[in-house]
């Protein structure tokens, strides 16, 4: 079995399966868990839901803080959309993604998608030079940086392939698919799960806030 | 055929004129990147050169690659050149059978002792009664001739790789001429047939040079297997544009639109197809409208169904999934039933605690 059989087989499935089996784990583990009756009076009578609106209002910070964090809000949000596009507008992706669900849909030229690639993997480096620079600001722990590992790694391998730099085609897309297997199976237990978490934590801060009569 | 015939007056006598020889050496020098100056002196090596002695075995094969040197359109200079060596021994070829047959190889054997190219095409069973030439297994004949080889090319994926015989379930234990034979020098030269040629370019390079030329780490012939089938097609644009054929059918089809979606394994294979082609250069699979099977990378035929793109899976998804996210409800449930009971069981301490002191303060 060459590397490439053995990526696109076992480690790719076995990745998969330890995503879907964690994510679950820990949505059910964290969810199930009920939060006591608050029994004081709501000072807003819309609390919950302004505490829902939170959801989507914090996407942006609000204006006391936006000249010390902007730099890494833009750098995060030019991040998550080119990642996007990559992950879902290149042709071998779709590819991968209907052998998975069936579904498919019309792919972006090769050209977008490695000048996405390339934005996103520039944005990447940009957020962790700010981390390694200000390390008061993040107290960085070693699961910051698997994070970031686990993340930049697809980006580089996706575009060596692509490029055909260094060893052989089959060899770049069989590191490729393992990077991505490393990124699937890490992601239910570290902070790449704040793809699920940010909505419940904002929604939960928005209505405990709201409640409490906070301007949110 | 006299034994004492050069190759030039063999050509000659075949109606092949020097001129179209000089060609075909220029062709070959190219392809097997040989500097152009050595071409003159390649072609007055080959036409000099005496009929070598050749014994080709066939094992557990379909005899396409035999047919596939030898049927072409019009007899080219690569299956002229193939006439030329290859009489010693040939089941498919030789005038002679049975035991008169065997005796001709015994004889190329024990006369060119050292010499003599074995070329192998076939795949050979582990299970020795599964194939036999006059009542001889093949591993036990692949053993005996190759003992005085100076060299050994196998020719196909099944005696290079194993090829079809060794797909799964691989019912007769079948092995690549590599994994019996490991004191000889052996050239692979795979393709389900392998082209033309690359099997005459790898013979005229050892006629001239007296070596074989370098090999990749799949022992291929770097000149033909060096380069990816997809960095050589004539589709590619299409691929970067994103521009694919969805059906064999569709307006992308009649368009000649990239095939990576119906399954192209291009991208994952080695060979000269898309540059040296077929049929005297006149197609190869994909100019013809289907995606390239990667028929010359070892087990081709169970990497994922001929249709599957190269990036796909190769496991059941649907399985898997659904054991996956059965998995993670089950464990999940599991840790919300253990997290609650604790949180009970805390609550229920804090409010012990909480009480305890009352108790102790009303008695
Ligand atoms: S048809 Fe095959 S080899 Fe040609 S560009 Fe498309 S994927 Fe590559």
């Amino acid at each position: 079995m060459t590397l490439l059989d053995y990526a696109r087989g076992p480690v790719i499935q076995a990745a998969l399966v330890i995503m879907i089996a964690g994510i679950i784990w820990r949505l059910l583990g964290v969810l199930v868990l009920t939060r006591a009756a608050d029994l004081s009076r709501p000072r807003d009578a819309f609390g919950n839901f302004k505490g829902y609106r939170t959801v989507f209002s914090r996407a942006w910070p609000s204006s006391e803080f936006l000249t010390a964090t902007r730099y890494q809000t833009v750098m995060a949000y030019v991040f998550h959309l080119a990642t996007l596009v990559v992950v879902i507008g290149i042709v071998p992706h779709i590819e991968f993604i209907q052998g998975l669900t069936g579904a498919s849909w019309p792919g972006l030229p090769n050209g977008v998608g490695v000048a996405c690639g390339i934005i996103a993997l520039a944005s990447l480096v940009a957020l962790i030079m700010r981390r390694l620079t200000k390390p008061a600001v993040y107290c960085s722990t070693w699961g910051d940086y698997f994070a970031w590992f686990v993340v930049a790694m697809p980006l580089v391998t996706g575009l060596m392939a692509f490029a055909h730099l260094g060893p052989r085609y089959e060899t770049l897309l069989a590191l490729h698919i393992l990077a991505a297997a490393l990124f699937f199976a890490w992601f239910p237990f570290g902070k790449l799960m704040h793809a699920f978490w940010f909505v419940f934590s904002r929604a939960q801060s928005g209505i405990a806030y709201a409640r409490k009569g906070v301007q949110i | 055929m006299s034994k004492e015939i050069s190759l030039g007056g063999f050509l000659r006598s075949q109606g092949i004129s020097r001129r179209a020889f000089l060609g075909f050496c220029s062709t070959l020098a190219s392809a097997m990147t040989i500097p152009s100056g050595m071409i003159e002196v390649m072609a007055k090596t080959l036409e000099q050169t005496r009929r070598p002695a050749v014994i080709w075995l066939s094992f557990q094969e379909c005899t396409g690659c035999t047919e596939s040197l030898l049927r072409s359109h019009a007899p080219s200079i690569e299956s002229l050149i193939f006439d030329f060596i290859s009489l010693d021994y040939h089941h498919t070829l030789q005038a002679a059978s049975g035991s008169a047959a065997e005796r001709a190889r015994e004889e190329t054997m024990h006369r060119h002792a050292g010499e003599y190219l074995v070329l192998v095409d076939g795949s050979v069973p582990k299970i020795r009664h599964y194939s036999t030439i006059a009542g001889v297994s093949n591993l036990d004949m692949l053993v005996e001739t190759a003992a005085g080889a100076a060299a050994i090319l196998a020719v196909g994926t099944c005696s290079a790789y194993g090829g079809l015989p060794k797909a799964n379930p691989n019912p007769t234990q079948a092995l690549s001429i590599g994994e019996i034979i490991k004191d000889k020098p052996i050239v692979n030269i795979p393709g389900c047939p392998p082209i033309p040629l690359a099997i005459t370019g790898v013979i005229a390079y050892y006629l001239t040079m007296g070596s074989l030329p370098p090999l990749d780490h799949l022992g291929r012939p770097l000149a033909f297997f060096g380069e990816n089938i997809h960095d050589r097609c004539y589709r590619r644009p299409f691929y970067d544009r994103g521009l694919f054929a969805e059906s064999f059918d569709d307006e992308g089809a009649r368009k000649g639109w990239c095939l990576y979606k119906l399954g192209c394994k291009a991208p994952e294979t080695y060979n000269a197809c898309a540059h040296v082609k077929w049929n005297q250069g006149t197609s190869f699979p994909i100019q013809s409208g289907h995606g390239c099977i990667g028929c010359s990378e070892p087990d081709f035929w169970d990497r994922g169904g001929i249709y599957t793109s190269t990036p796909q899976g190769r496991f059941d998804s649907e399985l898997s999934l659904t054991l996956a996210a059965s998995l993670g409800v089950v464990v999940g449930a599991g840790a919300a039933v253990l997290a609650r009971r604790k949180k009970h069981r805390v609550e229920q301490e804090l409010a012990d605690e909480a009480s305890a002191p009352e108790s102790q303060t009303s008695t």
